[in-house]
C-alpha cells in the first residue's frame, strides 16, 4: 500500500462530491480533501490539468486520476469491499445502479450549476423553473422505484450505492422550496440515513470548505 | 431456455442503442419490442414498469430491469464473455468514467424533450442549447481518450466507453450538426466502431421501427 493519502477534489455543496465523499466515509478510508472553489475559473483551471472535464469530484489515488463519482465509487467498491455498497446478488446490484443512475444521469445534470447559469441569461428565472420540474420528474420516478425496493434502506435492509443519491437530492429539493410530501418513501429513507455517522461527517456542512461561496 | 428476453426500445433512443450494443456484443438473442418516444398515449405495460418512463428496458431472466448503464453492468456480469470491462481496477474506473462522462455529461442535456422545451422558449434555441453541450463534452471527451485510448476508448479492447459512444456521435453529426473536427480521436474510434457487425445491427437506422427511407 502507498503511503500517500488519497486526494478527494471536492466543493462542499456538490452533490457528486457528497455522494464520493459517503462512500469514503461508509468504507473508512482516509483521504486528504482538496477545495475547488467551483465559482472560481483559477481553481478550474488548475483542476482541468489533472481532469480536461474540470469536474468535482476527482480523486487521485497511487497516482491514478478517477472521474466521475460514480466511477470513483464502483473503484471503491473493488478496491476497498468492506463495507460493501453493492449486494451479491446481481439483481439486486442492477436495481441499486439503477436508482443511482437515475438520480446521476436522470436528475442531477439537469440542474447543475453551469445549466442554471445558463438558462438563467436567457431568461431570468427561467433556469429555477426548469430545475424544479426536473427534479420533481425525478422524484416522482424514484419514489416509485423506492417503493418497489426498499426495505429500511433504498434497496433492501443494507445501506447501497443508491442510498448514496438520497441526502444530496434531497438537499438540492430543499433549496427550491420544493414540497416533499408526494414522497413519503424517500423522505423516510432520507431521515434514516441522516441518523448514520458516514452520513454526518460527508454532509455539506461539515467540511473543510463549508460555507465558501454561501 | 426460457423465453427470450424482450428489449423495450426505441430506434433513435440513444441509451436503447447502447443496450442493444451489448447484447449483440454478448451474442444474446432478445425480441425488440418499439416504443415511440413521441406517441402521447403512454403504452400500459411499459408506464407501469418503467415510473420514469423511459427507453431501454430489459425483460430478462424473470426481471425487469432498467437503466442503460445498470442493464450493461447486469449482462457483463451474468453472461462474462466477452468482457465490457478491463480486469484492472484503474483502467476498469477510466472505461466508466468516460461511459458516465457521456451518460450523465452530455446525453441528459441534449434528450428530445429537453430539446423540445428549449426550442418551444425560442426557436432556435433548442439547437444551441444541444450543441454548446455536446461541443463542451466532447472538449473533455477528446482529452480523455488523447490519454486513454489506443485502438478503442480504453487501450485496445472494446468497453463500456466505446458502447457509449456510438449514439452521441450519431445525435452530435446526424440532428444537431455538430462540426467534429476538432475532435479528431472521437471521429476515429466513432469509424472504426461503425465498422464492427455489432455495432451496425445496433445502429438506429437498422431497427424494426426505424423510418423507412
Amino acid at each position: 500500500m502507498s503511503n500517500q493519502k488519497p486526494v478527494l477534489y471536492s466543493y462542499w455543496r456538490s452533490s457528486c462530491s457528497w455522494r464520493v465523499r459517503i462512500a469514503l466515509a461508509l468504507k473508512n478510508v482516509d483521504y486528504e480533501y482538496k477545495t475547488v472553489d467551483l465559482l472560481s475559473e483559477e481553481a478550474k483551471s488548475k483542476l482541468k490539468e489533472i481532469n480536461p472535464a474540470a469536474k468535482v469530484p476527482t480523486f487521485v489515488v497511487d497516482g491514478q486520476v478517477i472521474t466521475e463519482s460514480l466511477a470513483i465509487i464502483e473503484y471503491l467498491e473493488e478496491t476497498h469491499p468492506d463495507v460493501p455498497l453493492l449486494p451479491k446478488d446481481p439483481i439486486k446490484r442492477a436495481h441499486a445502479r439503477a436508482i443511482s443512475l437515475l438520480v446521476a444521469s436522470g436528475i442531477q445534470p439537469l440542474h447543475n450549476l453551469k445549466v442554471l447559469q445558463l438558462l438563467n441569461k436567457k431568461e431570468a428565472g427561467f433556469g429555477g423553473q426548469f430545475a424544479k420540474q426536473f427534479v420533481v420528474e425525478g422524484l416522482t420516478a424514484l419514489e416509485i422505484l423506492l417503493k418497489q425496493h426498499s426495505g429500511k434502506y433504498a434497496v433492501g435492509d443494507d445501506v447501497t450505492i443508491a442510498d448514496l443519491s438520497i441526502p444530496p437530492l434531497i438537499y438540492s429539493a430543499n433549496r427550491f422550496n420544493l414540497d416533499l410530501s408526494p414522497y413519503p418513501t424517500v423522505n423516510r429513507i432520507n431521515e434514516t440515513l441522516a441518523d448514520i455517522p458516514a452520513f454526518i461527517a460527508a454532509h455539506p456542512d461539515n467540511q473543510p470548505d463549508t460555507g465558501l461561496n454561501a | 431456455m426460457a423465453a427470450k428476453p424482450i428489449l423495450y426500445s426505441s430506434w433513435s433512443s440513444g441509451c436503447s442503442s447502447r443496450v442493444r450494443t451489448a447484447l449483440a456484443l454478448k451474442k444474446i438473442d432478445y425480441e425488440y419490442q418499439p416504443v415511440n418516444l413521441l406517441n402521447k398515449q403512454k403504452e400500459q405495460e411499459f408506464h407501469g414498469n418503467n415510473p420514469a418512463e423511459k427507453v431501454p428496458i430489459l425483460k430478462i431472466n424473470g426481471l425487469t430491469l432498467t437503466e442503460s448503464m445498470a442493464i450493461i453492468e447486469y449482462l457483463d456480469e451474468i453472461y462474462p464473455d466477452p468482457p465490457l470491462l478491463p480486469k484492472e481496477p484503474e483502467l476498469k474506473a477510466r472505461a466508466r468514467a468516460i461511459a458516465f462522462h457521456i451518460a450523465s455529461n452530455i446525453q441528459p442535456l441534449q434528450n428530445k424533450p429537453i430539446y423540445l422545451m428549449l426550442n418551444e422558449k425560442e426557436p432556435g434555441y433548442g439547437d444551441f442549447w444541444c450543441q454548446h453541450f455536446i461541443s463542451k463534452g466532447f472538449k473533455a471527451l477528446e482529452e480523455l481518450l488523447q490519454m486513454h485510448s489506443g485502438d478503442f476508448c480504453v487501450g485496445n479492447q472494446i468497453s463500456i466507453a466505446d458502447i457509449c459512444l456510438p449514439s452521441i456521435v450519431y445525435n452530435a453529426i446526424e440532428k444537431y450538426h455538430v462540426d467534429m473536427t476538432p475532435y479528431p480521436i472521437i471521429t476515429r474510434i466513432s469509424n472504426k466502431l461503425a465498422e464492427l457487425p455489432e455495432f451496425q445491427v445496433a445502429h438506429p437506422n437498422n431497427q424494426p421501427d426505424a423510418p423507412k427511407n
